[in-house]
C-alpha cells in the first residue's frame, strides 16, 4: 500500500502541519512516511501545498506531479491540482471559497465544508482536523489512535490539553464529509 | 540517550547527528534552504550537554575560518550553509584542504549560478567536486539521498576527514534538507579528549612545535607536498568509493542519478520496468571519489547511461569519463529550481532508448 498525497490552501490554513500530522500518524502505524513541503516564496503569504506519502515500503520519490488523493482547500489549488489526481484517485476539497466546483469524470470527488463548520463551532483553528477527520473516513489508512499518538508525539507538552479537542475536530470531520461523485 | 526515532527534516537531522557524534563546534551563517542547521543546533543549546560550541558568526568567511582554527586544533568541526555561502566559504576550504585539516561542510544546494533561486539544484557538483577554490585539491564528498542518510553520513563524515585529514562536503539540496522522513538518531557519543598529535594545542617540552599552513614558498618542496596529497586523493579512490545498485542485474540502460534525483530515479526506474524496460539505477554515494569502476563494468552489459541531474550537466562528465566511451551517455536536467517528475524522467529515457 503507498498512498501518495497532496494538500493545497492558502498559508495559515493548516495545511503542512496536518501533513506534518499524517506524517506522524503513519510513523506511529509503523509505515514509511515522507512529507516534503513548499518552501519558496509562497509560503510568504500566499498558497502552500505539501506532499506526504504514506507507504509500506521504502519510499522513492518524495516528489510528485500526481496523486491518489488531493486536498484542496482554496480556489488557486483547484486550478493547481485537480489535473493532477490520478485517474480512479480522490479530491477532497473545502467548498468556502471555491468559484469553480472540480469537473473531472474520471476521479471520485467528496466535499467537505470544515472551514464553515469550524467557524459555526468557533473551533477555527481546528479547520485542518476538520478536514483531517474527513481525508480518514474517506481513506481509512491512518487510525485515530495513531494520529493522537501522533499528535502527542510532534505538538509541545504545553498545548496536549488541546488533545481532545482535536479529536473532536476529526470525529465531526468524519461525519462532515459527502461524496459529491 | 538510546537510539531514537524521530521524524525530522533533513537539515535538523544534520543538526542532531553533529550533537550526537560527539562534534565540538558549528560555525555557521543563516541562508534558505539550510537556516534549519543552526537554528535546531541553537535551540538544542548543546553547549550544556556535551560542551559543543554553536556559534553564529558575522558572516561565511568567518565562520570557514572559525573551523579552520577548531580543526587546527584537532578538534570536531564543522559548518553549514547554501550554494552562494559555499562560494564565500571557497578560500577558507581550500587553505584546509591545504593544510591537510579535517573538517564537515555541509552544502544544501539550491539553484545558482549568483543568488538563484531558493528552490533545490544540483548544480554545485562541479564546485564540490573539482575543488571549488584554487588549486590541486579535492573534497571528499557524500551524496545523501534521505534524511536517515542526512544523519548517518555526519559521523561518517567526521570520520572520513580525520581517518586522511582532509575536509569532506555532505553534498545536500534543497528539497532533502526540507523535507521530513523518519530517522533513527543514533545514540550519543561522548566527545573526545584525545590531544592529536599534529594539533596546535601548545608546545610541550617533549616534541618539536607543530605547524599548520598552507604556504610553502620553496616550489621543490610544494611540488613533493602536491604528490603526497596526489597519493593521498588516490588512497582514497581506493578505499572509499561508496554507491548503491537498483536492478542493475539484469539492466539494458542504466540510469545514474545521486541524491533527491535517485529518488526520483528509482520511481521512474519502477514505471520504466512496469512498461518492460529493463532499467536499473547507480545512485552513487561519494562523489569524490567516483564509482569510476563499477560505471566502466556496468558499460560492458548496458546499451546506454542517462545521468540524470538537477543541473545543466555536471555529473554527466564523470560518467562520460567513467565508461571512455565504451557505451552511449546521454544527461538529462532541470535547473532553476525544478525538480524533474518521474514521469518526465522516464519520457526522457524512452526517447533516449529511441537514440
Amino acid at each position: 500500500m503507498t498512498e501518495e498525497i497532496v494538500i493545497a490552501g492558502f498559508g495559515g490554513q493548516g495545511v503542512l502541519s496536518m501533513g506534518k500530522i499524517m506524517a506522524y500518524s503513519g510513523m506511529m502505524q509503523d509505515m514509511e512516511v515522507s512529507w516534503m513541503p513548499s518552501y519558496g516564496p509562497e509560503m510568504r503569504g500566499g498558497t502552500a501545498n505539501v506532499n506526504v506519502i504514506l507507504s509500506d515500503e521504502r519510499i522513492s520519490s518524495p516528489i510528485l506531479r500526481s496523486f491518489d488523493t488531493a486536498i484542496i482547500l482554496n480556489q488557486q489549488s483547484m486550478d493547481k491540482f485537480e489535473q493532477s489526481v490520478k485517474p480512479g484517485g480522490t479530491l477532497i476539497y473545502d467548498g468556502n471559497g471555491i468559484t469553480r466546483h472540480p469537473e473531472r469524470k474520471d476521479i471520485t470527488i467528496y466535499r467537505i465544508d470544515a472551514a464553515e463548520e469550524a467557524s459555526k463551532l468557533k473551533m477555527i483553528k481546528m479547520f485542518n482536523m476538520f478536514v483531517m477527520g474527513g481525508f480518514m473516513k474517506v481513506k481509512p489508512i491512518l487510525k485515530t489512535e495513531y494520529v493522537i499518538k501522533g499528535l502527542k508525539k510532534s505538538l509541545p507538552e504545553r498545548y496536549h490539553h488541546m488533545i481532545p479537542m482535536n479529536e473532536d475536530a476529526i470525529k465531526r470531520g468524519m461525519d462532515l464529509i459527502k461524496q459529491v461523485q | 540517550m538510546e537510539k531514537e526515532l524521530r521524524l525530522m527534516k533533513g537539515n535538523e537531522a544534520v543538526a542532531e547527528a553533529a550533537i550526537r557524534a560527539g562534534a565540538d563546534g558549528y560555525f555557521g551563517y543563516p541562508i534558505t534552504p539550510q537556516s534549519e542547521i543552526l537554528e535546531y543546533l541553537m535551540e538544542a543549546n548543546p553547549q550544556v550537554t556535551t560542551g559543543m560550541v554553536v556559534l553564529q558568526a558575522e558572516s561565511e568567511v568567518a565562520a570557514i575560518n572559525m573551523v579552520y582554527g577548531g580543526a587546527a586544533c584537532g578538534k570536531k568541526v564543522m559548518t553549514s550553509s547554501s550554494s552562494p555561502g559555499i562560494s564565500l566559504k571557497q578560500e577558507g576550504i581550500t587553505y584546509i584542504a591545504g593544510a591537510e585539516l579535517p573538517c564537515l561542510i555541509v552544502n544544501v544546494v539550491r539553484g545558482g549560478p549568483g543568488l538563484g533561486t531558493i528552490q533545490p539544484a544540483q548544480s554545485d557538483y562541479f564546485q564540490a567536486t573539482k575543488g571549488g577554490g584554487h588549486g590541486d585539491y579535492h573534497l571528499i564528498v557524500l551524496a545523501p539521498s534521505s534524511v536517515q542518510e542526512m544523519a548517518d553520513f555526519v559521523e561518517l563524515a567526521f570520520d572520513l576527514a580525520f581517518k586522511y585529514r582532509n575536509p569532506t562536503m555532505i553534498l545536500s539540496d534543497g528539497a532533502i534538507g526540507q523535507m521530513m522522513e523518519k530517522v533513527w538518531l543514533k545514540p550519543q557519543k561522548k566527545r573526545s579528549e584525545e590531544i592529536l598529535p599534529w594539533a596546535t594545542t601548545g608546545k610541550p617540552a617533549t616534541r618539536e612545535r607543530n605547524i599548520i599552513t598552507s604556504l610553502d614558498l620553496d616550489p621543490a618542496r610544494q611540488e613533493k607536498f602536491n604528490h603526497k596529497l596526489i597519493a593521498k586523493y588516490r588512497e582514497i579512490e581506493e578505499n572509499e568509493v561508496r554507491f548503491e545498485e537498483f536492478m542493475t542485474e539484469d539492466a539494458e540502460y542504466l540510469f545514474v542519478a545521486y541524491g533527491t534525483s535517485a529518488r526520483i530515479c528509482q520511481k521512474a526506474l519502477q514505471l520504466a520496468r512496469d512498461e518492460g524496460i529493463k532499467a536499473g539505477l547507480l545512485r552513487p554515494i561519494t562523489l569524490f571519489p567516483y564509482p569510476k569502476k563499477r560505471l566502466n563494468e556496468l558499460a560492458d552489459t548496458v546499451k546506454g547511461m542517462l545521468a540524470v541531474e538537477m543541473s545543466a550537466g555536471q555529473m554527466v562528465e564523470d560518467v562520460m569519463l567513467s565508461v571512455n566511451g565504451k557505451t552511449r551517455v546521454s544527461h538529462y536536467g532541470r535547473m532553476g529550481g525544478m525538480i524533474p517528475t518521474p514521469e518526465e524522467v522516464l519520457e526522457n529515457m524512452k526517447s533516449f532508448i529511441k537514440g
